[in-house]
């Protein structure tokens, strides 16, 4: 089982493809389109979102995106509901950007709390309150307490670091009781990880906190070094 | 005039009559400074509110209006579905099963109603929502209701001038929420549609028992 996605959206289209777009990075998670009002139309539906809340009852809890501030509403509404209203967490995130990192976050086993973080820090770079990942590390030094471990890694494959990539190792850190920083990025975070930029031949330095940091070194070391399975 | 299942039906029934008739009036005020579907969205989900009636009338006030709260938060499709499904909701919940409302418990669901908009919505009094129809409203009902021996047409009465009192004040407001805060200060000078709407229900309730 994993937790599985809801989006709600004002357009039918913008629910179905964003749906599509983040099932293409994770096709074990179950994502539920609720988009448009009952008789297609620009709006949102209570009917739709409940159906959808439905099928996501049960198993590991569902996270929900939403669009719009009515979208939001109704979302909320919906969840007044639900008979374990406790399995739902609604998350405050950018549709798109969101539900892709939720998505890759699920799909690497993360709990639903962690897939919420996960949407939550998708926020792109043009962000005015910057990625999520420069503020993680502006607490380093704060606390004085640097990483329990790190490592240096070479990208080997000719792509370097791109959305696959990016999106293995977000989804597989976001499962472990690690707090991971790559290049001063979140590494949970796809996004925070594809704005690095770094290409072949570049070094990712890995800096982890938390009871799996040595396990969560190693699988960025390893999924480097076997250059993600890509030439 | 016992409040009762009857007169709940008949209320909202008088509610689409009202939504129907003054379509086009909340559609130009939602066109000045919102996406001009309030009165579209209105008038569907009230069409929609007669049909479930007509196909199964509920035996208690509380029931009544949480169908027409499942009903409009599935059929508006606007902001003001959740926000007036929610209204519904809490209100219904706030009756329990009592088979007749007395002017202390219409007082309460209106409480709760509005409490449940601002929940939902996050508006505040002054945002130029309809907040500013069901605050002034709530008060009006509870002052009403207090003495004791009010009569129920005095308190239903006293709730709807005072939300049509209340729409009449969001000309001047600057929006602070909803579609209209984009427009900033251009947003004044004109009636918020939702207080609009607002009042029309809370008069379609005293026209019910009149």
């Amino acid at each position: 089982m994993t937790v599985s996605l809801v989006v709600v959206s004002h357009s039918e289209k913008i629910a179905d493809g964003a749906a599509e777009l983040a099932a293409q990075m994770a096709p074990k998670v179950l994502i539920l389109p609720a988009g448009g009002t009952g008789d297609g139309r620009i709006g949102t539906s209570l009917e739709k979102v409940m159906a959808a809340l439905d099928k996501a009852a049960g198993g590991d809890g569902a996270v929900i995106l939403a669009d719009l501030g009515s979208a939001v509403m109704t979302a909320e509404s919906a969840l007044e509901f639900v008979d374990d209203p406790a399995g739902f967490l609604l998350a405050d995130a950018p549709l798109v950007e969101g539900l892709v990192a939720a998505a890759v976050a699920a799909e690497g086993g993360a709990d639903v709390q962690a897939v919420k973080r996960a949407a939550e820090g998708a926020r792109g770079p043009a962000h005015p309150d910057g990625p999520l990942g420069q503020q993680l590390v502006a607490e380093g030094p704060v606390t004085g307490q640097g990483p329990d471990f790190t490592g240096d890694f070479e990208l080997v494959n000719q792509a370097g670091m791109h959305a696959r990539p990016a999106a293995k190792i977000a989804g597989g850190l976001a499962s472990l009781e690690a707090d991971v920083t790559v290049n001063g990025v979140d590494g949970a975070s796809m996004t925070a990880l594809m704005t690095l930029g770094a290409g072949k031949g570049s070094v990712l330095h890995v800096e982890a906190w938390g009871a799996d940091a040595e396990r969560a070194v190693n699988y960025v070391g390893g999924l480097v070094q076997a250059g993600f399975g890509e030439p | 005039m016992e409040l009762d299942i009857a007169w709940t039906v008949k209320w909202l029934q008088l509610c689409a009559e009202a939504m129907a008739e003054h379509r086009v009036e909340l559609i130009e005020l939602d066109r000045a400074i919102g996406d001009s579907d309030h009165g579209e969205n209105m008038d569907r989900g009230f069409q929609a509110v007669l049909a479930k009636l007509a196909d199964g009338p509920p035996e208690t006030p509380s029931a009544a209006l949480k169908l027409t709260a499942m009903t409009l938060m599935s059929t508006v499709g606007g902001a003001a579905g959740p926000l007036y499904g929610t209204a519904f909701l809490r209100a219904a919940t706030s009756l329990g099963d009592a088979a007749r409302i007395d002017p202390p418990a219409w007082a309460a669901a209106l409480a709760a109603a509005r409490d449940g908009i601002v929940a939902r919505g996050k508006a505040e009094p002054g945002d130029k929502t309809m907040v500013d129809a069901w605050t002034p409203a709530v008060d009006a009902a509870r002052n009403a209701a207090d003495g004791g021996n009010a009569d129920n047409l005095a308190v239903l009465v006293a709730a709807a001038e005072a939300a049509e009192a209340g729409a009449v004040a969001t000309d001047p407001m600057v929006a602070r929420k909803g579609r209209a805060s984009y427009l900033g200060e251009r947003s004044a000078g004109h009636r918020d549609p939702g207080a609009v709407s607002s009042a029309l229900i809370l008069r379609a309730a005293v026209e019910a028992a009149a």
